[in-house]
């Protein structure tokens, strides 16, 4: 199948499913026009490698959503064309690349920052910037230069119509998300958001610290599934490693990947029916949320931020009553989502409310950026899960949950059902769990057990090296991604062969699905805006990072 | 005349503070409501099963600070929650309460004005209420307190003629206004309640009075989730409270409306006829309350939608065939 491309590319690598291309500066272009079947966008960033340069990365999946291709380039002069004309979600991967690295993307319609603050100077991950240098930014953003042109665009002069800001604190914004709407009446003609209000420095912070280091930072981006984000951050870093966990870990981790995915869509959809007035539906579907949440606690000692996973396994085995508590949990789940689908499935109201709301076809769902069960709402039947399996997905019964409209109604009945399937791969798992241990045996990557810490010499040592110098992951790039709740979370990590990471970039889900919002809301009212947002289930932590 | 001046000052001081109090007793009641069918408990700290979450409150209303923002214009501004507490408890001046009743040798007429408009008096005066909302919002210098407003004034005229349209069937019927005479009309018990003989009536008054109190699934005037507080936004402490007040004793008085025109209010006007009548409208509020749990929003447009194009053709087509009816 890649007969063609390899022979066109020769120093094409290849590791599992992933390609790792580096080619010209000046044989971009071409490339782009081609792209030999990786004709989806995932994700674009930048690796800044001092005197010799930066390199950007494109990130590609094939159209047979199983291979991705990381294609990178030297830029000598800083500057590459935008190919936003190609991909509509590039528009704000590239201004985050020029935010970060401040390479000019040739072409850009509105080139300018988008996590940092406007108002900040430099471009902090550049290898120069020191992350400690920080700067304080006093004046917020008002955005008028970007809707001008959005208003320019349509039948409508500045002065007829009324801008309004939803966010960045507004009841229905669900972290701190600002969209800047302009209305006729109440419908929405123009829309622009601005992001960044929660931007900490995710990928600066991991330059400095080591990749154990890194786990507790991952939890904060999905925070409402952070086991998620652990095991997406540990699975690239064990395939870099070449590690192979053991099948008890491995199917523990399926079990509380789908544990949280059950919660992170509970989350949504309670949000989102709160937004509609229907108040009721988010007793009912927290309430089994917080018996998940009390089976995590149990086993990983906290509740929202777990940093349950290590590289190489997992922090520690399933506690003691396990099973009864999971089952609890699920019996609950169970309930409750049926009792919130009998007050809102044949609810006349919110079908009204819901069908046709914030539309995205099949064609431009993976153009406008939509991933995971947004990208399934509209009719693209992919799910890393099915398209490339991973731990065992593939031995397991179960269905992927596809839309035909794209609608916000078919957001909600797909997260519905989506938990639907969940359970039914817990309850598989739970079934067969192997015995054995959950940590593979290697000292360079898993911590030594505390007696021989205290009782051996090699113990001490192993501990010492794997605290202070951290994992020694071979040199090299690679890029890695599961699915994770709102789409495909990956991680692109390039190694200099030391315990650091020499750069982290996170393919965020909410980032892309976000830069699609503004196109979505147009046409419709407030109220619709409001449900679409929650119907896409931004998680500010995740986008901003 | 002196002794009907004293009596009916008494009459006004009595329903100011007894529908007052009930107001806050009123948010007592929905928290506890939709806790429990929320399968939580709702208010518990304060008070045995929490019922003095309402003194709490009430504290918390009053002492906090009356801020007037800038910007606003502020003789509007702090006169707007007045005219809707005003004219809610203006309205109950047509209500009678309760049936006549004797004490210590003095027959009292449970109320203010028996006057012979009385219905369209209550639906006018209550109508007014709207200019609360209407000059909060357009006063407060925000813009979403602004959409409020457009809501309020675009929501008001599409189920205000509902409300008139649905009561003019069983008006024609009674062939009076006085909420007195339409009571006595249904006089005779069970069978002779006018909701059997108005039921489309009683339906789209029942679905206008939703809109009319800004009751789930028809709160969008002051819709948190999309509005912040609407026209309420700007507002803080007792000036807050007194909308709120206002929303409450609307919804009772309206309540009562319902009971006295649709189920036969207080019947013949014995003791078991009053409580008949406290049962009715308790079980109003409570459908308030309960609606509030089950359903969603509407948006706006659907609610305009709802009203010119479904509900006031059936009123009217109600209205001809009445008419049709009483003729033959």
């Amino acid at each position: 199948m890649f007969k063609h491309f390899l022979e066109f590319f020769p120093t094409t690598k290849q590791k599992n499913n992933t390609f790792i291309l580096e080619i010209d500066y000046k044989k971009i272009d071409a490339f782009m026009c081609n792209l030999y079947g990786f004709e989806i966008l995932l994700d674009i960033s930048a690796v800044d490698y001092e005197s010799d340069g930066l390199k950007i990365v494109y990130i590609f999946r094939h159209t047979n959503l199983i291979n991705t291709l990381v294609l990178s380039s030297f830029l000598p002069h800083k500057r590459v064309n935008s190919i936003e004309s190609k991909f509509k979600m590039a528009s704000w991967l590239e201004r985050e690349v020029f935010d970060q690295y401040g390479i000019i993307f040739l072409g850009h319609s509105n080139l300018k920052r988008v996590l940092n603050h406007h108002q900040f100077v430099g471009h902090p991950l550049l290898k120069s910037y020191n992350i400690t240098d920080g700067q304080i930014c006093t004046k917020s953003d008002s955005l008028e230069d970007e809707i001008n042109k959005e208003v320019k665009k349509t039948s409508f002069s500045k002065d007829e119509l009324m801008f309004l800001n939803l966010g960045p604190s507004h009841p229905a914004s669900h972290g701190t998300i600002r969209t800047l709407v302009a209305l006729d009446g109440e419908d929405i003609v123009a829309a622009v958001s601005e992001i960044g209000y929660l931007h900490r420095g995710f990928e600066k912070s991991c330059e400095n610290h080591t990749y154990s280091a890194i786990i507790p930072y991952t939890d904060r981006l999905n925070y409402c599934s952070s086991m998620m984000n652990n095991i997406a951050y540990v699975k690239t870093i064990e395939e870099m490693l070449d590690i192979k966990i053991t099948p008890r870990a491995m199917k523990i981790r399926v079990m509380l990947m789908e544990l949280s995915r059950i919660m992170d869509h509970l989350v949504c959809l309670a949000a989102l029916l709160v937004d509609m007035g229907a108040l009721t539906n988010y007793w009912y579907l927290y309430n089994p949320r917080e018996a998940i949440y009390d089976f995590l606690s149990k086993l990983t000692g906290s509740r929202l931020t777990v940093s349950f996973m290590r590289v190489g396994g997992m922090s520690n085995d399933l506690h003691e009553t396990w099973l009864e508590d999971l089952q609890e949990a699920l019996k609950q789940v169970q309930e409750g989502t049926e009792t919130t689908l009998s007050l809102i499935k044949d609810n006349k109201i919110f079908s009204d409310r819901t069908i046709d709301i914030g539309v995205v076809s099949k064609d431009d769902a993976l153009n406008m950026g939509l991933s995971g069960v947004n990208l399934r709402a509209c009719g693209v039947a992919h799910d890393i899960r099915k398209d490339s399996p991973y731990y065992g997905y593939d031995e397991l019964d179960f269905d992927i949950v596809v839309g035909e409209h794209g609608d916000v109604y078919d957001r909600v009945m797909a997260r519905f059902m989506e938990i639907d399937e969940s359970i039914k791969i817990i309850n598989q798992v739970k079934e067969n769990l192997p015995d054995g241990d959950v940590n593979i045996i290697n000292h360079k990557v898993v911590l030594p057990p505390k007696q021989n810490v205290y009782n051996t010499i090699e113990g001490v040592m192993n501990h010492f090296k794997l605290t202070f110098d951290g994992i020694q992951v071979p040199k090299g790039e690679y890029y890695s991604s599961i699915e994770a709740v709102n789409g495909e979370l990956g991680f692109y990590v390039v190694s200099d062969g030391s315990g650091t990471p020499y750069k982290l970039k996170v393919k965020a889900p909410s980032f892309t699905n976000m830069s699609a919002y503004p196109k979505m809301i147009i046409g419709h009212q407030i109220a619709d805006a409001v449900l679409t947002l929650g119907s896409l289930n931004i998680i500010a932590g995740e986008m901003d990072r | 005349m002196d002794a009907y001046l004293i009596e009916t000052v008494i009459k006004i001081v009595v329903i100011l503070l007894l529908f007052s109090a009930l107001a806050g007793f009123g948010t007592y009641f929905e928290r506890k409501v939709l806790a429990f069918m929320q399968r939580r408990l709702g208010p518990m700290n304060v008070g045995p099963y929490g019922v003095l979450q309402i003194a709490a409150d009430g504290i918390k209303l009053f002492t906090k600070e009356d801020l007037i923002p800038q910007g606003v214009v502020p003789a509007i501004f702090k006169i707007a929650p007045v005219i809707t507490v005003a004219t809610a408890f203006m309205a109950a001046a047509a209500i009678p309460f309760m049936p006549e009743f004797t004490a210590f040798g003095y027959t009292v007429k449970p109320i203010i004005a028996d006057i012979n408009v009385g219905i369209l008096y209550v639906i006018g005066v209550m109508g007014v209420g709207l200019y609360g909302p209407l000059l909060g919002g357009m006063a407060s210098a925000n813009k979403f307190a602004l959409i409020s407003t457009a809501r309020a004034a675009a929501v008001f005229i599409s189920y205000e003629v509902v409300t008139g349209l649905s009561l003019l069937a069983p008006l024609m019927m009674v062939g009076s206004l006085s909420l007195i005479d339409i009571n006595n009309f249904q006089a005779g018990g069970f069978t002779h309640w006018m909701i059997w003989s108005q039921p489309i009536a009683f339906v789209l008054f029942l679905i206008a009075a939703f809109a009319e109190t800004g009751r789930t699934p028809f709160h969008l005037i002051a819709n948190d989730h999309e509005l912040i507080d609407g026209f309420g936004t700007e507002y803080s402490g007792m000036r807050w409270g007194l909308f709120f007040i206002g929303e409450y004793a609307n919804m009772f008085f309206i309540s009562w409306v319902i009971a006295l025109v649709f189920l036969g209010g207080f019947g013949d006007g014995s003791v078991l006829g009053a409580l008949a009548l406290f049962l009715k409208v308790s079980f109003f509020f409570f459908f308030f309350l309960w609606t509030r749990a089950a359903w969603p929003d509407v948006r706006p447009d659907q609610l305009m939608m709802l009203c010119w194009k479904i509900l006031m053709p059936i009123a009217v087509v109600n209205i001809v065939i009445t008419g049709i009816v009483m003729m033959f």
